[in-house]
């Protein structure tokens, strides 16, 4: 199982016959290992034709171009590292990495998923970062889905639910890492291709961060034993998921143990505060062989390893299975000789194991022995240059779509409905399986407002003890808007990121993007991808929000077809005061309630569509300049105190925004909706369901209307209603349309998604 | 003794994972807190005597292999077993949050301070879940921890193993016991003050006889399933955007209290 390409072999064989000899086992598997599409990106980096343009570098000229044009000086690192780095206050940076684990989890839900969140969590490790948060968003085929529909082999959405939201909460919870932001949503195009995306944010200390190996330091592997677990997960993973993948690849999925991984956090805390090592990176993708590979080649210089050292689970291991093993809880530290005593002694005495398993060295070749005899000896120069770089067609055409055409019908009905769709209704019950505030900093839960139970834009953590400042912590996912348009899918889940994070009160906000495609080599799932990257370019660049850290999961293809092209932007901002921050709950009765933003006619992919059972063609578009204004108004009002309850407005819109402020604030409100800035002749029930972008709802007390509305000037906004008593009323042009008690309406959210 | 003299070990094993703000919370209040490994002790490197008092955090204490918080609770009762008990019978006071309630009922210190003597458990909850969830607490007698505590508090659960339970058939005896000498010290109850009944989500675990906290006789043990280091300050309540008083919460109160005794027994 090597999963290259015939160009990519017929490299391998030219390489052999200049060399004039065989290759290797071992030698074989790193290439498979070092060029996949997991460990390389060859798509992101390669050549792609696409409507008469030649795009040289995707990543490159989209999302990594943001960042360059933009080049704040909080960036520390982006793109280089196993996560992106932003400064936070002084010495302190934040680092802030998302991941996919989504075959292992089809095939294995809770030991998937369980080991996503252990791999991301290493990722922050692997910059010498402290974990403190994760994030996760997860995609299902829908609960009900009929079983005898289900081909052979695939399980049911149901199952892979359950033991996938259990194999989070077992590895955060285990590892006293509060999972504190997420999402999850539900479309049959996740059956056979469900989503686990896995994000951890970190603290890392600006002057102990190093990275200065060079020839001499030792390869020291520490943490687990190696074993069969997990071999060929990056193969299985730029791969697509055929029937009968369990047999195939029952050994990709690894095994975790989040203890183990607690104690190498403490261990490499310690190594990191008495700057004992010179660099450090984690055993993921590709095992020891991408690891040592990578930090060779970065540090300019050449690795020799010996196999027969590494601490292995049971005996009987061939060389290339110890070389490529994904087991779990493993790490790579270059530490130099003078300083292994002292490391050894700090692993030994967190009770962690740790093997000098070989050491970088000046010749620029990786040469790995087992006992006396060399099993692999490769240029690093044609390793890392040697793959040819490729091409691809890409090409989009707008699918055959049209407006549905329908009368309205009663509109507190399609609310109650709406709210227990299970895209919006309620995650509580998920929520509490998660502990999200291990370790005192969750000053913004995902639960909040009157009863702990409404559902939060973002979360805000204080990082640390003796400072006010926080960062904020959001997403924004939007693939049904993909099926009319990735360019505005994309472009809407930038907005909605950025919004989620402006509502609580962060600023200065940086993203990640993770895509999750099909097939890549297919050319209309290609040109979807350059849509929705060209976006990020277009959007980002606008919002001055730069890119730091991304991943893309291609191949995501099972019998039941491609999954829904997915992507995932995760926002981190910065809350200069927590004591600043704003929930979304209505706080009192008798508050002004403003809308900013323009409402338009634009329901294409919209939960109100959805419900009525049409996708329409009228995709929510993004107006950066006009966004930015009330952006940039919205943030001057918080800071200035007026903002008693903020909550951004996405799937549902209007309407279902201000039934989860009333019922999570336990207050009522009335609305009149010929108020909203809305274009003109705009129909009621639109203007209630409408999911247009850059929008927000803001709870305002009378006294200080005067002062919020002169900084909203320039801005799209208006006063539509007043909180009050314990009904949602809507009325348009005075006419009512709809009146329903709020606990109704909560407990119809609270219906819609139980575990 | 100035409160700067008083020392606390919050004492940490493989797995333990609230030892950092545990050590915040002790420190924020003048005292010195240390976070210590058990095998320093286990190796004689260090030795409870140099300590005040001892804290034993939230985690997952070895995973909680077999049952949560066995592992630790044999390493203490065996290794550590002579130390222990002189630490207790002193009546330095001993805090266990979550899995240190856990610990310190499967090592015997809970509830009558007999190192070896377990006498109840803490099983899986009702729900067959792990709860993360604020619960309210109703203080049903006065420890040195919980002094300051008001008579209804808030706190954040946060367990899978939370479920007091008593050995089948001596419920009401042992129920009846703990009572006499006011070893009960907490109980979930509602937003008023209301005793829980055993309902969900109220009492979150399904604890019998709705205990969230038990003292050892004399009250210089507490264990307690809610974490009172996340109700340190008002801005960790999850509700406190809603009303502006910021300051400190009622988790306060169990880390003051246990300070204060020191002082006040120490002279």
């Amino acid at each position: 199982m090597l999963a290259l390409s015939l160009e990519e072999m017929r490299a391998i064989q030219r390489y052999y016959r200049s060399i004039n000899r065989e290759p290797t086992d071992v030698e074989l598997e790193t290439f498979a290992q070092t060029w996949s599409e997991h460990c390389v990106h060859k798509t992101f980096k390669g050549i792609i034709t696409y409507d008469g343009e030649e795009i040289d570098g995707l990543l490159k000229s989209t999302i990594a171009r943001v960042t360059r044009e933009l080049s704040p000086e909080w960036c520390f690192s982006v793109f280089e590292d196993n996560a992106g780095i932003v400064d936070f206050e002084g010495d302190y940076a934040i680092a802030f990495k998302v991941e996919t684990h989504n075959h292992p989890s089809a095939i294995e839900p809770f030991g998937g998923a369980a080991t996503g969140v252990g791999g991301v969590i290493r990722d922050i490790l692997g910059v010498w970062g402290e974990p403190i948060a994760n994030t996760d968003v997860l995609c299902f085929g829908e609960l009900d889905y009929p079983y005898e529909k289900l081909p052979r082999d695939m399980k049911h959405p149901r199952f892979i639910f359950t033991y996938v939201v259990a194999g989070i909460g077992s590895y955060g919870n285990n590892m006293g890492i509060p999972t504190v932001n997420g999402a999850i949503y539900f479309d049959s195009g996740y059956v056979g291709n469900p989503l686990v995306y896995c994000g951890t944010v970190g603290i890392v200390k600006k002057s102990r961060y190093r990275r200065e190996a060079k020839p001499g330091d030792v390869l020291l592997l520490v943490g687990g034993r190696t074993g069969r677990d997990g071999i060929h997960g990056v193969t299985f993973a730029s791969a697509e998921l055929e029937e009968g993948a369990e047999e195939t690849f029952g050994t990709a999925v690894q095994i975790g143990d989040p203890i183990e991984e607690e104690k190498i956090k403490r261990a490499i805390l310690k190594v990191r505060e008495a700057e004992l090592g010179s660099a450090i990176t984690d055993l993921g993708g590709g095992g020891l062989s991408s690891a040592v590979g990578e930090q060779a080649h970065r540090f300019g210089c050449g690795a020799r390893v010996h196999l027969e050292r590494v601490p292995l689970k049971y005996a009987g291991m061939k060389p290339w299975e110890i070389w490529i093993s994904e087991s779990q809880e493993r790490m790579l530290l270059l530490v130099p000789p003078s300083k292994l005593e002292r490391v050894l002694e700090i692993f030994e005495e967190e009770e962690v194991e740790a093997t000098a398993i070989g050491e970088l060295i000046p010749e620029r070749r990786l040469e790995v022995y087992y006992g006396d005899e060399r099993v692999a000896d490769l240029s690093m120069e044609f390793l890392f240059h040697g793959l040819p770089r490729v091409r691809r067609a890409a090409s989009w055409s707008p699918p055959e779509l049209s407006e549905p055409r329908f009368e309205a019908g009663n509109l507190g009905e399609d609310l109650h409905r709406l709210l227990a769709m299970p895209n919006i209704a309620s995650k509580e019950s998920v929520i509490r399986t998660y502990d999200h505030e291990v370790k005192a900093m969750t000053v913004l839960k995902p639960l909040q407002g009157e009863a702990c139970d409404g559902p939060g834009d973002a979360a805000v953590l204080k990082p640390l003890r003796e400072s006010w400042r926080g960062i904020a912590i959001s997403n924004g996912l939007n693939p049904l808007y993909g099926k009319i348009d990735p360019y505005w899918m994309a472009a809407s889940a930038i907005d909605e990121a950025v919004r989620n994070n402006l509502a609580v009160g962060g600023r200065r906000i940086a993203l990640l993007d993770n895509f999750c495609w099909g097939n890549p080599e297919k050319p209309e799932n290609l040109g979807g991808l350059v849509r929705a990257a060209k976006a990020c370019y277009d959007i980002a660049l606008a919002y001055e929000t730069p890119f730091i850290s991304g991943k893309d999961s291609l191949y995501n293809e099972s019998p039941l077809g491609a999954v829904t092209p997915t992507l995932l932007i995760s926002a981190l901002g910065i809350v200069p005061d927590i004591r600043r921050a704003v929930s979304m709950d209505f706080k009192r009765k008798g508050s002004f309630i403003y809308i900013l933003g323009e409402t338009r006619p634009e329901l294409g992919g919209s939960h109100y569509y959805k419900l009525k059972g049409f996708l329409g063609r009228s995709v929510p578009k993004v107006e950066p300049s006009r966004a930015k204004r009330t952006f940039a108004a919205l943030t001057r009002a918080i800071d200035s105190g007026l903002v008693l309850a903020c909550h951004d407005l996405s799937e549902g819109g209007l309407g279902v925004a201000l039934a989860e402020m009333c019922f999570s604030g336990n207050v009522g409100a009335r609305v009149e909706l010929s108020l909203v800035p809305a274009s003109r002749e705009m129909r009621a029930d639109f203007i209630l369901f409408s999911e247009s972008n850059s929008r927000f709802l803001v709870e305002v007390l009378p006294e200080k209307a005067q002062e919020f509305e002169a900084l909203m000037q320039g801005t799209s906004f208006a006063r539509i209603g007043e909180t009050l008593g314990r009904e949602l009323v809507v009325t348009h042009d005075g006419r009512e349309l709809l009146r329903e008690h709020i606990a109704e309406l909560k407990r119809s959210w609270q219906s819609g998604v139980v575990l | 003794m100035k409160p700067g003299e008083v020392r606390i070990l919050v004492l940490r094993s493989a797995g333990t994972n609230c030892d950092a703000e545990t050590a915040s919370a002790i420190a924020e209040l003048g005292a010195c807190a240390e976070v210590v490994h058990v095998n320093r002790f286990i190796r004689g490197r260090r030795s409870l005597e140099e300590f005040h008092g001892m804290v034993l955090p939230g985690g997952f204490s070895y995973g909680d292999r077999i049952r949560s918080g066995a592992v630790l609770a044999k390493l203490l009762s065996h290794r550590l077993r002579r130390e222990l008990q002189r630490f207790v019978d002193e009546g330095r006071p001993i805090l266990g949050i979550c899995n240190g309630f856990q610990v310190l009922v499967e090592s015997g210190l809970l509830p009558f301070g007999e190192v070896g003597q377990v006498k109840l458990a803490l099983a899986k909850n009702a729900s067959a879940r792990f709860e993360a969830r604020w619960v309210y607490l109703l203080k049903c007698s006065a420890t040195p921890f919980t002094g300051k505590l008001p008579r209804v508090s808030r706190m954040p659960v946060a367990n899978a193993e939370g479920r007091v339970v008593f050995p089948p058939g001596e419920e009401q005896s042992l129920l009846e016991e703990l009572e006499e000498s006011s070893q009960i010290v907490l109980r979930y109850c509602t937003r008023e003050g209301e005793p829980a009944r055993g309902e969900y989500p109220a009492n979150p675990c399904g604890s019998f006889a709705d205990i969230a906290g038990l003292a050892s006789p004399e009250g210089t043990i507490l264990g307690m399933m809610p974490h009172p280091e996340r109700a340190f300050y008002r801005y960790m309540y999850p509700d406190w955007t809603r009303d502006s008083a910021l300051g400190m919460g009622d988790g306060c109160a169990i880390f003051e209290g246990m300070l204060e005794h020191i002082l006040k027994s120490q002279g």
